[in-house]
C-alpha cells in the first residue's frame, strides 16, 4: 500500500519539475533549433504521458489488489488487449523516430550551401583552434611537423604555401549571424566533440577524418563550447567560446586579424 | 586412476577444497559467483562515492585520498586523471563484474538446472572453470590500480586513439590500460565457458514434461541471455586482441595517419578509431540486455508469485524476451549517431532501437496486467520486483529520446545519458538482483532473511535511487557534459551546482543504506529463522526440493512436470497453487 | 545427434541421466543419450561463438581494407598450401580413425589417431615456417595491414589448433592406454568435429587471403 502511494508521490513530483522547466534548454539561437525543440516537447509529451499513465497503473494495482482474502482472478491474458496496446506503442515510437527524420536530414543529408562560410576547426588536447581562410579565400597546406602551438600555429600551416600567409587563427570561433557556416572538423589526437548548446548541435571530431557540419545562427551572443567526448585528463577544461556577431562587426574582426598578419 | 572430469552422481564430494573452492556443484559455484558480484559491486559503489564527492568538492584535501594515491592525489586533493581512473573503473567493474556476473551466472547458475529439473549443469568442470576464469579477471582488473601510471583513464568503452596510444595520452594508460585489455579477454573467456553450459543444460536436460513452453521465464531470460553472451563476448575479444596489438605491437587497426599526441607525431597509418566502437558497441548493446533479461525474467516470476496469478501473456512474454535478444544485436549504431558514422545508417538504427521498445513495452504491459485483479503479498522480494517495474519505466521512457538521432544531437554525452543508463543498469538490473537475493536466499542457504531489515532497505533505497538520477535528466537537458571531473570551468554549469550537491548527498545516503542490506545478508546466513522448503508456496520445480537442496538437487529422483509454470489460484484447485510436479 | 534436439526442444523428454561425465571405464552407456546430446549442443555453442570471433575479424578486414590507400596484399609463402595439405590429411585420418573405432579396430584407430596428432603438429611447425619466411622478406606484424591482419588471423587460428591438439593428445592418451571405451566414444567424435571445424576455418582463412587479401 505505501509503495503504490510512494509511486504516485515520485510520480507527480517527477512530473512537476519537468513541466516547470526548472533546469533546462537554453533558448535556441537558429532554426534548427527550433525544430528541434518542438520535436523534444513532441516526445516529452508522448513519454510524459506514457511514464504518468504507466506509474499510476502501477501504484493502483499495487493499492487496489493488495492481499485482502478472497481469491486472484486466474487469467492467462487477454490477446485483444496485449494486440491494441503492442500496435499503439510501435505506431508511437516509430512515429516519433519519423517525425524526427527531417531534422537529422537538414543537418547530415544536406549539404552546406555553397556559399557557406568555411572554417576549420583543430581540436587537440585540451584546446580548440579555428581556421579562417583570410582575403585570398584560400587555406593554406598543413604539415605535422610545423606544428607549434607556442607559436599561433596549432594547425602547422605550412609556410611554404602562400596561399596559408594569410589564414587567420583563432582560439575561439566568431561568426556572422543569419549566414550559413560550414565547419570542417578535425582532430590531431583523440577523439573530441564540438557542441553547442543553443545551437542544438554536436559532432564527434574523429582523427584520421575530416568531417564537415554546417549550421546557420541567427542570435548575436556568446555561447560556450564544451568538449563533449573524453578525451583524457584535460576534457573537462577543454572549452572555447562561439561568438555570433552582425555581419557588420564580423567583417570588422577578420579585418582587424588580417592586419596583426 | 580417476581423470579430472570424473564426476560420479549420488556421492557428495568429500573434502573442504572439493566441496568449497574447487566445487563441481552448480549451487556452490552459483554462491560463488554471487559472492564475487557482492564485493564487486561494494568496490564499484564505493568508486562512485568518491566520484560524486569529487564534482562538488575537486579542491577538498583528503588524506586519505593522498594515502590510497601518493601520485594521483598528491597533496590529498584528487586530480582529474585519477577521477577519470576512478569513474573507469567503476563503469568497468559495475558493467561486467556485476550486471553479467549476478543475475546470469550467480543466480541463473544456482537455479537454472533445479528449475529445468536437473541434477547439475550438462558440463560441471567447464562451469568450475569458468567461475575460477572470472575471478582471475577480477584479480587482473584491480590489479591495474597498482602498477605504475594506474588504473587507465578511457573510460568503460576506451575509444581509441585515447585507449590505443599508450602513456602519451594520459596517466594510466600504460600498464593500467593493458591490464584492462588482458582482465576483458579473459573475462570473455569465462563468459564464453558459461553460456555453453547455460545452452547446453536448457536445451538437453530438461526433465520429463518440462517443454520450452513450461519454462519459467527466469529460465527463458538465462537462455537468451547467454546466446547473447556467447555471439557478444566472442565479438568484444575480437576488439581486444585488435586494441592489445595497436597498444603493443605497432600496428594501426585503429589508429589513423597523422597523429600528433602530447607533441609527439606518431607513425601509424590508415586505422579507425570507428572500427573500435563498430566492434565495442555491437558487443556492447547486446551486454545492456544481457544486463537486464534475468531481472526481467525474475520480476515475472515473482510477480505472478506475490500476486497468486498466473503470468499474463506467457506466450507474449516469451516472444518479448526472444525480441529483445534478436532485434539486440541490430541496434548497436544508436551509440554511435554522433560518431561520424554515416547518417542514413543511424536512421536505420534508430528505427530498429524504437522497435526494441515494442517488446519492452509489452512486458511493461503484462507485468501491471499481472497484478490486475491479484492478490498482492508485499513481501521484501515482490517489493522490489515491482520497485523493478517503477524503474524499469522510468529508465526506459528516457531511451525513447535518445534512441531518436535527431535528439541526440544534444543529448549525446550528456548526463541525459547517464540518467538514462543508470536507471536501467544501475537501479533496475540492481533490484533484480536484491528481489532474486530476497525470494531466494531460502533455497539457497536454508534460512529466511530478515523482513524487516529488508523493507527498510527497501524504501529507503527505492526513494535514494530516484533521488539520486531523476536529477541527471535535468542536467542533461541544461547540457551538463558526461565524464567531467568538475563543472568550474563553465559559466552555464555554475547554477547546476545545487543538483549536482544534492545528488551527492543522495548517493551517500543510499550507498549507506547498502549496509543494511548486507548486515541483514550475513546475519541470516548464521541466524536466520530455518527455511521450510516453499516459504513463498511458489510452483516452480526449486521449491519442490528441501531448502537448501540436496547435493544432486532431487535426491535421485527424476521429477516429471505436469504443468505450466504459474499455475496459481486455478478456479476448483484445492489450494492456490498448483506446483509443476503436482499431478496432471 | 542433433537430428533429435528439435523434437525433444518442443515435447521435454526421458529421465535426465545419471551421470553427466566424459570419461571414466565403467563402460556404463546407459542413459547416456542426453549426455552425447548435450556434448553435441556444447559443441555447436562452441563453434558458434568461434565463426563469431573470426567473423569479427573479418569485418575488420574489409573495413581496414576499404579505407585507406597503404594495402598491401601479403604474399602467401607457398609452404602455406603445403600445410593447407597437411591438415586436410589430418582430418582425412580422424574420419579414418573414427570409423575404425567404430568397427571396435583398436590398432587401426591408434595408428590413425597418431596420425592425424602428428600432422596437426607438423602444421604448426609449418606455420610457423611461413611466418619466418615472410619476416625474412621484411615481413612483419605491424609492416602494413595485410600483413597485421596475416599475422593475427594465422596466430588465431593456430591459438585454436594448439587447443585442438591438446584434445587429440588426451584421447590419443587414452587410447594407446586402450581406455577408450564406448564412453569416451562421444569425446572422440566432439574433438574430431571440432578439428574438422578448424580445417574449415583454415581453408576460409587461405580463401580470405588469396582472394583479397
Amino acid at each position: 500500500m505505501l509503495l503504490g502511494l510512494i509511486v504516485w508521490v515520485l510520480t507527480v513530483v517527477i512530473c512537476y519539475f519537468f513541466l516547470g522547466h526548472y533546469w533546462w534548454f537554453p533558448p535556441p539561437i537558429s532554426q534548427h533549433g527550433q525544430a528541434y525543440d518542438v520535436q523534444f516537447n513532441a516526445t516529452l509529451w508522448v513519454t510524459g504521458v506514457i511514464f504518468f499513465l504507466a506509474q499510476i497503473a502501477l501504484g493502483y494495482v499495487i493499492i487496489k489488489f493488495r492481499d485482502k482474502g478472497g481469491v486472484a482472478k486466474y487469467s492467462h491474458g487477454n490477446n485483444a488487449l496485449e494486440a491494441i496496446w503492442t500496435s499503439a506503442t510501435a505506431l508511437l515510437f516509430i512515429g516519433l523516430v519519423l517525425a524526427g527524420t527531417r531534422i537529422w536530414a537538414a543537418v547530415h543529408f544536406e549539404e552546406a550551401p555553397a556559399d557557406a562560410l568555411r572554417i576549420e576547426v583543430m581540436s587537440k588536447q585540451f584546446a580548440w583552434a579555428f581556421r579562417y581562410a583570410g582575403p585570398d579565400g584560400k587555406f593554406g597546406r598543413t604539415d605535422l611537423k610545423q606544428i607549434n602551438d607556442q607559436g599561433g600555429n596549432p594547425f602547422g600551416i605550412d609556410d611554404k604555401d602562400p596561399a596559408g600567409k594569410d589564414d587567420i587563427t583563432s582560439a575561439s570561433i566568431k561568426v556572422p549571424a543569419g549566414k550559413p557556416i560550414l565547419l570542417i572538423l578535425r582532430s590531431r589526437d583523440v577523439i573530441h566533440n564540438f557542441f553547442v548548446r543553443e545551437l542544438r548541435l554536436k559532432q564527434d571530431i574523429v582523427p584520421g577524418m575530416e568531417i564537415p557540419f554546417h549550421f546557420q545562427a541567427d542570435q548575436i551572443g556568446v555561447y560556450e563550447v564544451p568538449c563533449s567526448e573524453l578525451c583524457g585528463l584535460g576534457h573537462h577544461q577543454m572549452r572555447t567560446t562561439l561568438e555570433v556577431m552582425s555581419e557588420a562587426n564580423f567583417e570588422k574582426w577578420k579585418q582587424e586579424q588580417a592586419a596583426q598578419k | 586412476m580417476s581423470s579430472p572430469i570424473v564426476h560420479a552422481a549420488h556421492e557428495a564430494p568429500k573434502g573442504f577444497i572439493r566441496r568449497y573452492i574447487f566445487s563441481l556443484d552448480h549451487k556452490v559455484i552459483g554462491i560463488q559467483y554471487y559472492f564475487l558480484a557482492l564485493f564487486s559491486v561494494f568496490l564499484g559503489m564505493g568508486l562512485s562515492v568518491l566520484m560524486r564527492f569529487h564534482m562538488v568538492y575537486p579542491d577538498a584535501k583528503v588524506s586519505l585520498f593522498e594515502k590510497l594515491w601518493p601520485t594521483g592525489a598528491a597533496g590529498g586533493i584528487m586530480t582529474p586523471e585519477l577521477y577519470l581512473s576512478l569513474m573507469t573503473m567503476h563503469g568497468t567493474i559495475m558493467v561486467f563484474f556485476v550486471l553479467t556476473t549476478a543475475p546470469q551466472s550467480g543466480f541463473g547458475n544456482f537455479f537454472l538446472p533445479i528449475q529445468i529439473g536437473a541434477e547439475d549443469m550438462a558440463f560441471p568442470v567447464l562451469n568450475m572453470l569458468s567461475f575460477w576464469t572470472t575471478f582471475l579477471a577480477l584479480v587482473v582488473m584491480v590489479a591495474a590500480f597498482f602498477v605504475p601510471g594506474g588504473a587507465p583513464l578511457a573510460g568503460w568503452t576506451a575509444y581509441p586513439p585515447l585507449s590505443a596510444v599508450g602513456p602519451l595520452s594520459g596517466p594510466g594508460e600504460g600498464m593500467g590500460q593493458s591490464l584492462w585489455v588482458i582482465s576483458i579477454a579473459i573475462f570473455c573467456g569465462a563468459s564464453l565457458m558459461g553460456a555453453i553450459n547455460f545452452i547446453a543444460t536448457t536445451i538437453d536436460l530438461r526433465a520429463r514434461g518440462m517443454s520450452m513452453m513450461r519454462l519459467p521465464l527466469t529460465c527463458w531470460s538465462w537462455f537468451v541471455t547467454a546466446i547473447l553472451g556467447l555471439l557478444g563476448f566472442a565479438v568484444l575479444l575480437a576488439a581486444g586482441v585488435l586494441l592489445l596489438l595497436d597498444r603493443t605491437a605497432g600496428t594501426s587497426f585503429f589508429l589513423p595517419a597523422g597523429l600528433v599526441v602530447n607533441d609527439q607525431i606518431l607513425n601509424h597509418k590508415g586505422g579507425s578509431p570507428l572500427l573500435w566502437q563498430h566492434l565495442f558497441w555491437f558487443f556492447g548493446h547486446p551486454e545492456v540486455y544481457i544486463a537486464i533479461l534475468p531481472g526481467m525474467g525474475l520480476a515475472s516470476q515473482l510477480l505472478a508469485t506475490f500476486a497468486r496469478k498466473p503470468i499474463f501473456g506467457y506466450r507474449a512474454m516469451v516472444y518479448a524476451i526472444l525480441g529483445i535478444g534478436f532485434l539486440g544485436f541490430f541496434v548497436w549504431g544508436h551509440h554511435m549517431f554522433m560518431s561520424g558514422m554515416n547518417p542514413y545508417s543511424a536512421m536505420a538504427f534508430s528505427i530498429l532501437t524504437m522497435s526494441i521498445g515494442v517488446p519492452s513495452a509489452i512486458k511493461t504491459f503484462n507485468w501491471i496486467g499481472t497484478l490486475w485483479g491479484g492478490r498482492i503479498r508485499l513481501t521484501t522480494a515482490m517489493l522490489f520486483a515491482l520497485g523493478f517495474v517503477s524503474l524499469f519505466v522510468s529508465g526506459g521512457i528516457s531511451g525513447i529520446f535518445l534512441g531518436q538521432p535527431a535528439l541526440d544531437l544534444y543529448f549525446h554525452d550528456t548526463y541525459f545519458v547517464v540518467g538514462h543508463f543508470h536507471m536501467i543498469m544501475g537501479v533496475a538490473a540492481i533490484f533484480g538482483m536484491f528481489a532474486g537475493t530476497f525470494y531466494w536466499f531460502p533455497k539457497m542457504f536454508g534460512r529466511m532473511m530478515n523482513e524487516t531489515m529488508g523493507k527498510i532497505h527497501f524504501y529507503l533505497t527505492f526513494l535514494g535511487v530516484y533521488a539520486i538520477f531523476t536529477p541527471m535528466h535535468f542536467l542533461g537537458i541544461a547540457g551538463n557534459p558526461r565524464r567531467y571531473a568538475d563543472f568550474t570551468n563553465f559559466e552555464f554549469m555554475n547554477n547546476l551546482m545545487p543538483i549536482h550537491k544534492f545528488m551527492t548527498h543522495a548517493a551517500i545516503f543510499t550507498a549507506t543504506v547498502q549496509f543494511i542490506f548486507v548486515i541483514n545478508l550475513f546475519w541470516s546466513l548464521k541466524k536466520g529463522a530455518k527455511a521450510p522448503a516453499n516459504p513463498w508456496e511458489a510452483t516452480t520445480l526449486e521449491w519442490t526440493v528441501p531448502s537448501p537442496p540436496p547435493f544432486d538437487n532431487f535426491a535421485g529422483k527424476h521429477p516429471v512436470v505436469n504443468h505450466g509454470p504459474y499455475e496459481y489460484s486455478v478456479p476448483g484447485a484445492p489450494k492456490d497453487y498448483i506446483m509443476q510436479t503436482d499431478p496432471a | 545427434m542433433p537430428g533429435s534436439i528439435t523434437t525433444d526442444i518442443i515435447g521435454g523428454r526421458g529421465a535426465p541421466p545419471t551421470t553427466r561425465d566424459f570419461g571414466g571405464d565403467d563402460g556404463d552407456s546407459g542413459g547416456r543419450g542426453a549426455s552425447r546430446r548435450a556434448s553435441f549442443t556444447g559443441l555447436l555453442v562452441l563453434l558458434a561463438a568461434s565463426i563469431m570471433f573470426f567473423a569479427a575479424f573479418t569485418s575488420a578486414f574489409f573495413v581496414r581494407r576499404g579505407m585507406s590507400n597503404d594495402w598491401v596484399d601479403t604474399p602467401l609463402p607457398p609452404v602455406l598450401w603445403f600445410n593447407t595439405g597437411v591438415l586436410v590429411a589430418s582430418s582425412i585420418a580422424l574420419e579414418l580413425a573414427r570409423r575404425a573405432l567404430r568397427s571396435s579396430r583398436r590398432a587401426a584407430f591408434n595408428r590413425y589417431w597418431t596420425g592425424a596428432t602428428v600432422l596437426g603438429v607438423l602444421f604448426l611447425g609449418g606455420q610457423y615456417l611461413a611466418w619466418r619466411q615472410l619476416n625474412a622478406a621484411g615481413i612483419y606484424l605491424a609492416t602494413n595491414p595485410s600483413s597485421s591482419f596475416f599475422f593475427l588471423l594465422t596466430c588465431v587460428h593456430a591459438v585454436h589448433l594448439v587447443g585442438g591438439i591438446s584434445a587429440l593428445g588426451y584421447i590419443e592418451a587414452h587410447g594407446l592406454l586402450l581406455r577408450l571405451g564406448p564412453s569416451k566414444r562421444t569425446a572422440v567424435d566432439v574433438i574430431a568435429y571440432f578439428w574438422h571445424f578448424l580445417d574449415a576455418i583454415w581453408i576460409y582463412l587461405m580463401a580470405l587471403f588469396f582472394f583479397w587479401g
